[in-house]
């Protein structure tokens, strides 16, 4: 392809964002939509990614103005590594979801064809905030793509339409819309203490005072509230088990990374160099709490859906793992990238995860645990990518979990932060223990298995694709690595090499 | 050149006490006031309406430090980028209480249709 690189990040924003309205005025034709949408989302990302790969970071100014008047668009390793997860989600999401609302001539009800009208052009318009989210250089630009993120999400989820759905989204919209006013008021008085908005000029302005610090705070706390940290978490598990399962997917494994990764920019580099190891400890802490309780949480539940989303709640915690882990000088990047990997895995793992819980529940018109016994004779591929999408929740070798989960550990024991150490072992066996309980109701014989709907291929080989791909990420590990050592905020990223598995 | 004049004219920093200052500590004491305010009303009010009015009043808040800020200024014209920020600010308020409206108007249906329900049950 031969289109330039700022060509295509304009594309993965304007792209979605046309096909939203295309798919909102004309409905009947989504399938056109999203199979012209598809490849050229796909090469534009794959565009980006060489292109930074080959000569470093691209910088586009939106209509000519540069900062601190204009919107920087940027991106860098991370961006485009995130930008790959999100076409690569977003492409599995699509084709299990143009089965899942529609299972075939004839068959559609009435209730099935509205909520396919209104999914095509929220799931476009969800792709084209998420490109903007990744891309964006600029911490209110980062605002109004959280919020546009935030009300496509919460329109997927009243999709369900159904009781506890509709409660649930307007639970989220209400934490979602309080959490980003909270980030908006951080950025007012960001803005008001040093006069830029732009992340690359915070970078080298800001320095400690008092203002900066509530400032920081309160765009971390509203970050929190979105990302659903431990335990501002609430909201997650009804509105994530409840919404339709391809949307269940989208939220738990793109949407609540959104804020995750404006924390990581804020953290560690337009806030740099003010981060005290206290603060950075204490979201440690609150991680290691959201390991605990999330699996402790997804050991007790009845349902299925419900499982998967507290198993979301524990794997987050990992993530905040990155603050006291990435704040040293030797093997900081070590464990952002460890942390990097390690989401990218749990996007492939836990949409699998959703998907396949979604098979699951249309086949038996459940998903009570306890009644889940011989599943596995009726729909075997489903119960199969169940149980490799957990290898790469619980770590093992040598799924894309191990690797990222391999490279926190390595940061964390040559620090010798055993505390750190310690939660992610203990995290991974009690996500053992969760995995497990499922896949003994489903292995467990039974004479006649009561399972009355049967399941379109399709539904059952994007999830197994996908659950696939995160078992075998851990032996292409060092390829995100080297695109995330691009215009990363570390300076000495040698050693890292020698500590992927 | 913009972005020259832009940079470093206002901070919130202590040493510039002008009249313009005085007025802009009021707007920022007011907006914060006026964000516990609403968070306060959302946490604690158990109808949806009055919610969706806190968030409502946490966002005033926020525009009123903006606009506050935007006049700080020995310039006779006002800092262009928190109104830019205000603008946005308030279109996205208005889509989101919209959205909220519309959730919080199905879910007293269906509470209310639950509870004829039950009474026919009854």
């Amino acid at each position: 392809m031969s289109i330039s690189p700022h060509a295509a990040i304009i594309l993965l924003i304007l792209g979605p964002l046309t096909f939203a309205a295309l798919a909102f005025l004309w409905p009947r034709y989504w399938r056109w939509f999203c199979f012209t949408l598809a490849p050229l989302q796909v090469g534009a990302v794959v565009k980006l990614a060489l292109e930074v790969y080959a000569s470093g970071p691209v910088r586009h100014h939106v209509g000519g103005w540069t900062a601190p008047l204009g919107i920087e668009l940027r991106a860098d390793g991370m961006a485009v590594v995130l930008l790959v997860i999100t076409a690569g989600i977003g492409l599995a999401v699509m084709l299990y979801a143009s089965r899942y609302f529609d299972p075939g001539p004839g068959q559609q009800s009435a209730e099935g064809a509205r909520r396919q009208k209104y999914f095509w052009p929220l799931y476009f318009f969800l792709l084209a905030s998420l490109n903007a989210l990744f891309l964006s250089a600029d911490i209110f630009n980062l605002y109004v793509t959280l919020e546009l993120i935030g009300f496509s999400a919460v329109a997927l989820v009243a999709l369900a339409g159904k009781g506890p759905a509709l409660t649930a989204a307007l639970r989220y919209l209400l934490v979602s819309l309080a959490g980003s006013l909270f980030y908006l008021l951080g950025v007012v008085l960001t803005y008001g203490t040093y006069s830029t908005l732009d992340i690359s000029l915070l970078a080298s302005r800001v320095e400690p005072s008092f203002v900066t610090w509530v400032a920081l705070g309160l765009m971390t706390g509203g970050l929190l509230m979105k990302a659903a940290l431990f335990p501002l978490h609430f909201w997650l598990p009804p509105a994530h088990a409840n919404a339709p399962s391809p949307v269940s997917a989208l939220l738990s494994a793109l949407v609540v990374k959104g804020a995750f990764c404006i924390l990581l920019r804020l953290w560690f580099e337009a806030f740099a160099s003010m981060v005290t190891p206290a603060a950075a400890n204490f979201l440690g802490w609150l991680g290691v709490a959201a390991i605990i309780w999330g699996s402790i949480q997804a050991l007790r539940q009845p349902r299925l859906k419900l499982l998967v989303a507290y198993s979301t709640v524990a794997q987050l915690g990992y993530l905040f793992l990155v603050f006291p882990l990435a704040l040293s000088e030797s093997s900081g990047f070590t464990a952002w990238s460890g942390c990097l990997l390690f989401l990218g895995a749990h996007a492939c793992a836990k949409t699998a995860m959703f998907l396949t819980a979604g098979n699951i529940l249309h086949a038996a018109g459940h998903d009570r645990i306890r009644d889940l016994d011989g599943i596995t004779h009726v729909l075997p591929l489903s119960v199969f990518a169940f149980a490799l999408a957990g290898i790469s929740l619980v770590g093992l070798p040598p799924s894309g979990g191990f690797a990222g989960k391999w490279m926190l550990l390595n940061a964390g024991v040559s620090q010798g932060k055993w505390i750190w150490v310690t939660a992610i072992l203990v995290g991974s066996l009690l996500a053992a223990a969760y995995i497990m309980r499922v896949l003994n109701h489903a292995f467990t014989r039974v004479p006649e298995p009561d399972i009355p709907n049967p399941i379109p291929p399709v539904m059952e080989w994007t999830g197994f694709t996908l659950a696939l791909l995160a078992v075998v990420l851990g032996f292409f590990a060092q390829w995100p690595v080297e695109l995330l050592r691009i215009g990363s905020p570390f300076v000495s990223v040698v050693q890292t090499v020698e500590m992927l598995p | 050149m913009v972005g020259g004049r832009l940079k470093g004219r206002h901070s919130l920093r202590p040493g510039s006490s002008t009249v313009n200052e005085i007025a802009f500590r009021l707007y920022l004491l007011a907006g914060a006031s006026l964000v516990a305010i609403g968070f306060f009303g959302i946490l604690a009010s158990a109808e949806l309406l009055r919610k969706i009015l806190g968030v409502n009043i946490m966002g005033s808040g926020i525009f009123l430090i903006l606009v506050g800020l935007a006049a700080r200024t020995t310039d006779p014209i006002p800092d262009p980028v928190p109104h830019a920020m205000v603008l946005t600010g308030i279109v996205v308020s208005v889509c989101g209480t919209a959205l909220a409206l519309a959730l919080a108007d199905r879910v007293r249906a269906m509470k209310a249709r639950e509870m004829l329900d039950e009474e026919e049950e009854e």
